[in-house]
């Protein structure tokens, strides 16, 4: 039931840095969500999920998180993602710094 | 203070060089997340929404000057020149990186200082009044006990894997500045009939989903008699509590389901079986142990200074009026430095503001801090004839900031901006809030108000014993604020009472200013407080203030 499925990318937190990561399409993870791979397909999303939770050296608690397609790449859904695409609202720290 | 002996020394030390090993193996991959997790959390170290964290335990609240020099160097090498003071006298880096933990675990233990056990289903570190050892109300100082149940549950083998974990809260004074309702297990020294010191001992309060005020299960247990009952109690609730369900498996759902007769029932059977194998060791070890925390001598000196200062500077007036709180001894007060400057995130201080109040510790206050669970500073011994100095240095430093009590001083739980558990951000209410009404000039026109939040269900931010309490919660995928009033965390402890549907992010000042001014318009006298006038008049006009607004003014 592909149409009723919401997109999702396929985010972590860096092993090192513990930073915020994305899956991308060509399989690295990237710090910036608007490089993700956004997947509109139930299965591989799946298949993509149990990738990224493989790669235990490299990222830590990967999770599929709702996004929609933007005019620059795919955008969260929800304001907690939304966050994590930023970083704290009290200081100019985390990502929104290199933004 | 209290300084390690030769065995915690060699156990810190031990435990960080385990830790880089673990670090190592977990870095090359031959770890993996699901075995290294509950290792790191062992270590304070967690994993939120942005970065690392770690969690570093102030043990019941008391640093001195060179540790809290250190945790300012710590702060500046490995992590982004701040540190974060919690409601569990802990102190929080924000961005640490994993390779760089196991250093900055050995730079703790440099200075006595570690992250074990803040974590996991063990007994965590005790809290206990902050203003032990100097308050003009105390019997006793707490600490000494504080420290005699530190060293007993440190790896104690019977209670590392409890049924959850398990917090401790200790106050030497009657009134209670500890939350001593809101823990496990709560030890508040009162006197016997005949003039002894004693506990009255507290079980299962408790705040999180189910929260609670803790019972009574002994009016007075003397002081001698303190580790075999908390035993007795720790390993009742060991075999009782309940494993199968993380969200009832806390103690004060144990003392709910088995009625607290029962519990004092078991405990009281137990403490005859375990009280004699106390052979009196542990009375030696506190003997000692007191010495670690005996008073500095507090010289006699003439207090005109403060006086005058008091006369001829307003600021330092409303400051000194607001900051300080009676002392044992005459002629000093215990200072507490507000870390809630109005616009500032409630209980950060930068590395520079670290080391002025380290300093001003060892120039005016006989090397003594400490840490409060509202997430200030406490300087407990200052002569009154230095605090004009003190309040110079404070202002220096941005750190003279004159609320203390009032509206602005709030508690708040790092919520979504750090926490990986957090459902809505609380910083950012706390700051706007504080900002509002520092515009209005109204807070010291309001007296005293404690707003407590917290960013989920777990209530870090203490918000069900807020005189207001705010809780953040998502609704349908927006941040959302349920706002409660009444609550209280003294000795009388009240859980607050819901005023109804929340308010969005946007909404939630609004609704605060609401709710204060509505108290304005009731209270019968300045001298009514907040907390006062709410018992008077109960939750209607409040309600209607929040939920009526646009009837009252088409009336009006
Ligand atoms: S109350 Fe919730 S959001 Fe706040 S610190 Fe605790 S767990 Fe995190």
């Amino acid at each position: 039931m592909p149409s009723t499925f919401t997109p999702k990318v396929v985010t972590a937190n860096d092993l090192l840095e513990g930073d915020v990561v994305w899956l991308t399409a060509d399989d690295r993870w990237s710090r910036d969500m608007r490089e993700a791979e956004l997947i509109d397909d139930e299965a591989h999303a799946d298949i993509r999920l149990l990738e990224a939770q493989s790669q235990r050296s490299v990222v830590v608690g990967a999770y599929l998180a709702d996004a929609r397609p933007g005019a620059t790449g795919p955008e969260p859904v929800h304001f907690r993602e939304m966050f994590r695409t930023r970083g704290p609202s009290n200081y100019a720290h985390g990502k929104q710094t290199g933004i | 203070m209290y300084a390690y002996n030769d065995f915690d020394e060699a156990f810190v030390r031990e435990r960080v060089a385990q830790f880089r090993g673990q670090v190592e193996r977990r870095m090359d991959g031959s770890l993996s997340e699901d075995e290294f997790r509950p290792l790191r959390l062992m270590n304070g170290l967690y994993l939120q929404l942005h970065a690392y964290m770690l969690r570093v335990a102030v043990p019941y609240g008391t640093i001195n000057p060179t540790q809290m020099r250190q945790l300012a160097h710590i702060s500046e090498t490995f992590d982004k020149g701040y540190g974060h003071f919690t409601t569990r006298q802990n102190i929080q880096f924000n961005w640490p990186k994993l390779r760089d933990v196991p250093d900055i675990l050995e730079a703790l233990a440099d200075v006595e200082m570690h992250a074990i056990q803040t974590s996991g289903n063990t007994i965590r570190n005790v809290t206990a009044d902050h203003f032990a050892g100097a308050a003009a109300d105390e019997i006793e100082d707490p600490r000494p006990y504080a420290e005699l149940i530190r060293q007993w549950s440190t790896d104690h083998p019977e209670f590392q894997f409890l049924p959850r974990k398990f917090k401790i809260a200790i106050t030497g004074s009657p009134n209670d500045r500890a939350v001593t309702k809101a823990h496990d297990i709560g030890l508040r020294m009162v006197r016997s009939a005949d003039g002894l010191p004693g506990f009255e001992v507290i079980v299962g309060g408790g705040l999180g989903r189910t929260p609670m005020v803790g019972k009574v299960i002994r009016g007075f247990l003397p002081t001698g008699d303190l580790l075999p009952y908390i035993e007795a109690i720790v390993s009742v609730w060991n075999l009782l509590g309940r494993r199968d369900n993380k969200y009832k498996a806390r103690i004060k759902i144990t003392v709910h389901e088995h009625g607290i007769d029962e519990i004092q029932r078991l405990v009281e059977e137990r403490f005859a079986e375990i009280r004699p194998s106390y052979s009196g060791v542990d009375q030696d070890l506190l003997a000692e142990i007191k010495q670690h925390f005996a008073s500095p001598v507090l010289a006699e000196r003439s207090v005109d200074a403060f006086e005058a200062a008091r006369r001829a500077d307003p600021s330092f007036r409303s400051w000194s009026d607001t900051n300080l709180a009676a002392h044992r001894v005459d002629g000093f007060a215990i200072v507490t430095i507000s870390l809630k400057k109005p616009g500032a995130t409630p209980g950060d201080a930068t590395a520079a503001q670290m080391r002025t109040m380290a300093k001003i510790a060892e120039t005016f206050g006989y090397g003594e801090l400490r840490i409060s669970h509202e997430q200030n500073v406490i300087l407990p011994h200052v002569h009154k004839a230095d605090l004009p100095a003190v309040y110079e240095a404070l202002r220096e430093a941005d750190l003279a900031t004159a609320n203390v009590g009032l509206i602005g001083d709030i508690i708040a739980c790092p919520g979504m901006d750090y926490c990986a558990l957090a459902t809505a951000r609380s910083i950012p209410v706390a700051q706007e809030i504080a900002e509002r009404f520092e515009a209005l000039k109204l807070d010291h026109e309001i007296g005293p108000l404690k707003i407590k939040i917290s960013g989920c269900i777990n209530a870090c931010g203490h918000h069900h014993v807020g005189h207001i309490g705010i809780l953040g919660l998502d609704r349908a995928g927006v941040e959302n604020y349920q706002i409660t009033l009444g609550g209280d965390g003294t000795e009388d402890m009240v859980i607050g009472d819901k005023t109804g549907p929340g308010f969005a992010y946007d909404e939630i000042t609004g609704a605060i200013e609401r709710i204060v001014l509505a108290y304005l318009g009731e209270r019968l006298s300045p001298e009514e407080t907040f907390i006062e006038t709410y018992r008077r008049v109960g939750i209607a006009p409040f309600k209607a203030a929040l939920y009526e607004q646009g009837e009252t003014a088409n009336a009006a």
